[in-house]
Order: structure tokens, then C-alpha cells, then sequence
């Protein structure tokens, strides 16, 4: 039973990771149809800016501002610079621009940063369980991860259906020729999707980065996948979806790599999106949807 | 010129011979350890043939084709360590068995993940594919009694021919003569499919899905085929890496590889075999002058491929092919599709 407690407890505290990086892929899918290959190396490079400002100035919380600004600045960045011509080009294209950013990003990160110093991100807070009736249930740390990710789902749907910029930023996406007509900025709407995808990203690298003994360029390799599994789980198109996906992929791996064997975690998550592109490839949350030729 | 121009495969034949023998000389002209660099160059225009046809010549993408390298170089680990001499070296013999085998079990594998792959589209199949390569460690970690986990498997180098080694030639001179061979076998074969039925199916599949199909072929047949020929060079290339490096482990055969070969893909011209050859030697010299060379970052072969992957995808999707072409002057002479060429 402690067992069960302790991969269940785990299982949403990376599950919500993983959603944070799904949602991150769902806002910009949503509005682009781009899947942003991008999006862990564009992650890593605002945890690197954490780690940079919180060296510089000593303040951990600092740093963490400094994360969230430079992945909403980041996130915008890339679409101005790349996406926005990749958008127009055929899947492919588009899905190749991303690996080559992806290899870019990470390569620039590698020669910025000398691998002589080892980097670390610590947690927001203590990862020692709180005991209840002398079983260890939940670390404050796990508390913080799975409620920012709840925060952050939280915030962008509200952004998204209950404010003026939300209503332009879905017109732009589902009709952009009439949003155009109707004086949307479509261009400026689908820049503002990725700098909040961007976000989305970066506070998956702040709760991710300190579970891994070492901030490396591609400590979100294995994340972003993870990611991308919970995103087509949750059917890539909604918001509570790649959040439940993340949740319910955090928890199937978690179980995996608790009772069989941590190294089948990333040919579980292969399987688990192998068996849901077959069976249910539209995800669980999406409406049906034709594929377009 | 005549018979060259109206017989497809005398072509092939020529241009495969023009590979062998400027390869062969390549070899003979170098020491050991630029020998190495002519294996690795030929080992990833293998790898890099295939992927051409898979992504420029039918659409579908793989981001875990290392994983399926990866497979070929375990095949022939599997298979050659039994069957070395006293001094632990195995004949070139043996050698070309261990690498049918491997594209043996690759192409089956191809073919498993190709049906697979055959109901996903764009986005989605870069991703499961990416699962793929990313599953790779974690699977020889769980089945550590065959694949040795982190470690791998040692591969037996070739034994050196002695009429060869009198004439002053190393193993790696070996390795590299056997890597040319194969790429120019791949060369000729992938080069007769693209003009083969086979390769028009793939080709209609790749431009018009509902057209292809309203002409009696079955997509998903088409894609499984595709991905089963880009096995096939995949587990050549793989192989072959096994023998440069002797060995298999999880560590050779990761992101990276899948992503420079690639890279070699789209820079040379997507869907252009002698696109292929071009991106390998960017990809391969790229690493060599940049890291070898030029003793500047480790990262910075990956930053000018990962830039040159962009601009290429945003200003130039024909690549070094499509420019060559167009610097050539002429239109290409059968297709006018911007990924067509040789």
C-alpha cells in the first residue's frame, strides 16, 4: 500500500510536468496546426536563464521569474523568426524546422554553457514527505508542482475563454480570414499564442530540472516526448485534455516503472502512444474530425 | 549516350560505377584514419538513401531511425562474435552474411513499425517515431542479458586479406571498402526503385493520398513499403557504424544520429538520392573540419546543421540538389515536382 501511495503521489507530480509540456503543444497545435518540435529545447534554454539570474543574484524566486519572462519572450521569438513562414509550408516542413531549431537551440546552450560546471535547479521546496499515520503521503515540492500546473491551466483557459484577447486569439485560430476581416491582428494573435505556449514550457522546465541530477541541453528530451505522448492522449486540440493526459500518462508510467522496471519508461510511454494513435488517434478529449487532404 | 539516356538501369549501372570507383580511390589514397572518415561518410549515405525515399519520396517522416541503425548493429553483433578466428577477427565473408541478416531483421522490423506508422500522419508519425529512437536505452537496459545494457556489445573486427595487408593496407581501409560497396549497392538499388512501379506508387501516395488510391493502389501498402526500404539501408548503415566503432550500445545509436541523418536528408534535397550523397558529406565533414580541425566548440557542427536544417526547410526546400539544379540551368527532365531529381 505505501508502494501505491508513493507511485500514485509520483505519478502526478510528473504527470503534471508532462501536461504543462502538452499544454504547451496544444496552445500553439491549436492555433497553427504545428506540432512545435521545439518546444523542450526552447524550455531548457528559459530553465538555463533561471539558473543564470539566480546565480547572478542569489534570489531562487528570481530566477523563476526570470524563466517564466524569457519563455513567454523566447516562445514569441521563435514564431516571429521561424514559424511564421513554417506555418504556411506543409506538415513536414513545419515539423522539420522544429528539429533543426531543437538541434540549434541546444547546440547554442551547449557552447554557452562549458559542461566544467555542473548546474543544478533546486526545488521550490522541501522534498520530504509529509507523514500521515506514519505512511509518507506527499512532499510539499509535490504540493507546489502539481498546484502551479493547475495554476498555469487554470490562467491560460481563462485567458482563453473569458477575455477579449482570448476571443480574438481562438477567432484567429479556427477562422483566420474572418477574424482578419473583423479587425483581428492575426499575426499578432498567433505571436502571443506561442509566448504563452512558451510559458507553458518553461514552467515544465523549473518543476522538471530539479528531479534530474544535472541541467543539460537535453535534459527535456525524454520530457518533451513524455509530453507529446500526454498530448495525443488528451487528443492535442484541448487544454483539459493534455492536462488529464498528462496526469493519466504520469500515472500508467509511473505504475510501469514503479513495479516492473524504471528503465521501461519511455517504451512504455512508446506503447501507451502506439496503442492510443491506434485505437483512438483522435485522443480522448478532441471532437471526431476528418483528416484533411 | 543514346543507350545511357533510354535505359534506366545502364545509367544506374554507370553512375554506381562512378561511385565505386572514386570511393575505392578515396580509400586507397588515405591512412587508416581518414579511411575511418570515408566508412563513416559511406555509412551514412546508406542510411541517409533510404530516409530520402522514405521522407522525400513518400511523405512519411522518422525522427528514431537511429533506432532501426540500432538494430542492425545488434544483429551483427549477435551473429559475428561466434564465428571469429583464433586472433578474434572475422573473414569479410562472414562479415557480408552478418550484414544481410542485419538488413534482414531490419526490414522486417520496417516493416512491423511501417504498418504502424501507416495510420499516422505528419506530426504525429514524427513523434511516435521520435518515441521509438528515445525507447532505444531503455530497452537494452531492461534486457541486459541480450543486449548488454549501457555497455553493448562488442562487434570482431575483419580479418585483413593478406595479399591486402602486404600491400600496406589496415583494417580500417577493409571496413571502408566494405561501407563503399554497400552504399553503392544501396545506391543502385534505391536509384532503380525510384524509377521502378514501385517507386512511382510511392511517389503518388507521397503527392495525392485519395488519387493514388482512386488509381487502385493501397496507401497503407505503399507506406509499409517505404518504411521497410528505408529499414533496409538503415540496417545496412547501422551495421556497418558497428563495425567502425566496434560495437553496439544504446549511446552510438541515439538522437543525435537520427537527427544528423536527417539533417543529411534535407540539407542534400529531399527525396534527390545524389542529394543524400551531398547532405552526408555537409553532415560528416561539417563534424570532421568544424571539431577535428578547427578545434572550435563541440556544438558548433550541430549549431551550423541546425541553422542550415532551417534555412534550407524556409528558403531552399530543394537543397543542395534543388540548387544544383537550378544553377544548372535546366528544369528537371521527368518530374516537375520540386522534390523530384535523381
Amino acid at each position: 500500500m505505501e508502494r501505491f501511495i508513493l507511485f500514485t503521489v509520483n505519478g502526478f507530480a510528473f504527470g503534471a510536468i508532462y501536461a504543462s509540456v502538452a499544454l504547451a503543444l496544444v496552445i500553439i497545435w491549436r492555433a497553427t496546426r504545428v506540432l512545435n518540435f521545439a518546444q523542450g529545447a526552447q524550455a531548457v534554454a528559459s530553465a538555463y536563464v533561471a539558473w543564470s539570474v539566480t546565480d547572478a543574484t542569489g534570489s531562487f524566486w528570481l530566477g523563476v521569474l526570470a524563466a517564466l519572462v524569457s519563455g513567454l519572450v523566447i516562445g514569441a521569438l521563435v514564431q516571429l523568426t521561424v514559424f511564421r513562414k513554417a506555418e504556411s509550408m506543409p506538415h513536414l516542413n513545419a515539423v522539420i524546422v522544429g528539429v533543426g531549431l531543437l538541434i540549434l537551440i541546444q547546440a547554442v546552450l551547449g557552447m554557452a554553457y562549458s559542461v566544467e560546471t555542473t548546474r543544478t535547479i533546486d526545488a521550490a521546496f522541501s522534498s520530504s514527505k509529509w507523514q500521515v499515520a506514519g505512511t509518507p503521503l506527499v512532499s510539499p515540492q509535490d504540493v507546489f508542482v502539481l498546484g502551479s500546473v493547475l495554476l498555469v491551466m487554470a490562467g491560460i483557459g481563462y485567458l482563453m475563454a473569458k477575455t477579449p484577447v482570448g476571443l480574438r486569439m481562438r477567432a484567429a485560430a479556427f477562422a483566420p480570414d474572418t477574424a482578419r476581416l473583423m479587425g483581428v491582428k492575426v499575426s499578432r494573435m498567433l505571436t502571443l499564442g506561442w509566448a504563452v505556449a512558451g510559458l507553458a514550457g518553461a514552467v515544465a522546465a523549473i518543476l522538471v530540472v530539479p528531479t534530474s541530477a544535472e541541467l543539460t541541453p537535453q535534459v527535456m528530451d525524454g520530457v518533451f516526448v513524455l509530453g507529446f505522448t500526454a498530448a495525443v492522449v488528451g487528443g492535442l486540440d484541448s487544454l483539459v485534455g493534455a492536462v488529464v493526459g498528462g496526469l493519466g500518462v504520469g500515472l500508467v508510467l509511473s505504475y510501469t516503472s514503479g513495479y516492473l522496471s524504471s528503465d521501461l519508461l519511455y517504451p512504455a510511454a512508446l506503447v501507451l502512444l502506439i496503442v492510443i494513435l491506434l485505437v483512438k488517434p483522435e485522443g480522448l478529449f478532441s471532437a471526431a474530425q476528418a483528416r484533411r487532404v | 549516350m543514346n543507350v545511357l539516356r533510354s535505359s534506366t538501369l545502364l545509367r544506374n549501372l554507370a553512375a554506381t560505377a562512378i561511385f565505386l570507383v572514386i570511393g575505392f580511390l578515396a580509400v586507397y589514397s588515405v591512412d587508416e584514419y581518414t579511411a575511418g572518415t570515408v566508412a563513416k561518410l559511406a555509412l551514412y549515405i546508406c542510411a541517409a538513401l533510404g530516409l530520402t525515399v522514405l521522407v522525400g519520396g513518400n511523405g512519411q517522416i522518422s525522427l528514431g531511425h537511429a533506432a532501426l541503425m540500432a538494430i542492425g548493429a545488434y544483429t551483427m553483433a549477435k551473429f559475428l562474435p561466434s564465428r571469429t578466428d583464433d586472433f578474434g577477427q572475422v573473414s569479410i565473408g562472414v562479415i557480408v552474411v552478418g550484414l544481410i541478416l542485419a538488413i534482414a531483421v531490419t526490414t522486417l522490423v520496417g516493416a512491423v513499425i511501417g504498418v504502424a506508422a501507416a495510420r499516422l500522419r505528419g506530426p504525429y508519425l514524427a513523434g511516435a517515431t521520435l518515441a521509438l529512437g528515445v525507447a532505444v536505452p531503455g530497452v537494452t537496459t531492461y534486457f541486459h542479458d541480450t543486449f548488454n545494457g549501457e555497455q553493448g556489445l562488442p562487434i570482431p573486427v575483419p580479418r585483413l586479406p593478406a595479399s591486402l595487408e602486404s600491400a600496406g593496407w589496415t583494417i580500417g581501409h577493409v571496413v571502408a571498402l566494405i561501407a563503399i560497396a554497400c552504399a553503392a549497392v544501396a545506391l543502385l538499388l534505391m536509384a532503380n526503385l525510384k524509377r521502378s512501379a514501385v517507386g512511382r506508387h510511392l511517389a503518388a501516395v507521397r503527392d495525392h493520398e485519395i488519387s493514388a488510391q482512386l488509381c487502385g493502389l493501397s496507401v497503407p501498402r505503399e507506406q509499409v513499403r517505404a518504411f521497410a526500404f528505408s529499414a533496409a539501408t538503415a540496417g545496412v548503415g547501422g551495421g556497418l557504424l558497428g563495425l567502425v566503432i566496434q560495437g553496439a550500445n544504446p549511446h552510438s545509436f541515439g538522437l543525435v544520429l537520427s537527427l544528423s541523418v536527417l539533417g543529411a536528408v534535407v540539407i542534400g534535397g529531399l527525396g534527390s538520392l545524389r542529394g543524400a550523397i551531398w547532405g552526408s558529406i555537409v553532415v560528416v565533414y561539417l563534424d570532421l573540419i568544424l571539431k577535428d580541425e578547427l578545434k572550435v566548440d563541440p556544438n558548433a557542427p550541430a549549431a551550423a546543421y541546425g541553422l542550415l536544417l532551417i534555412v534550407v526547410m524556409l528558403a531552399m526546400p530543394g537543397g543542395i540538389q534543388g540548387l544544383l539544379t537550378r544553377l544548372g540551368g535546366r528544369l528537371p527532365r521527368r518530374s516537375a515536382q520540386p522534390q523530384g531529381g535523381n
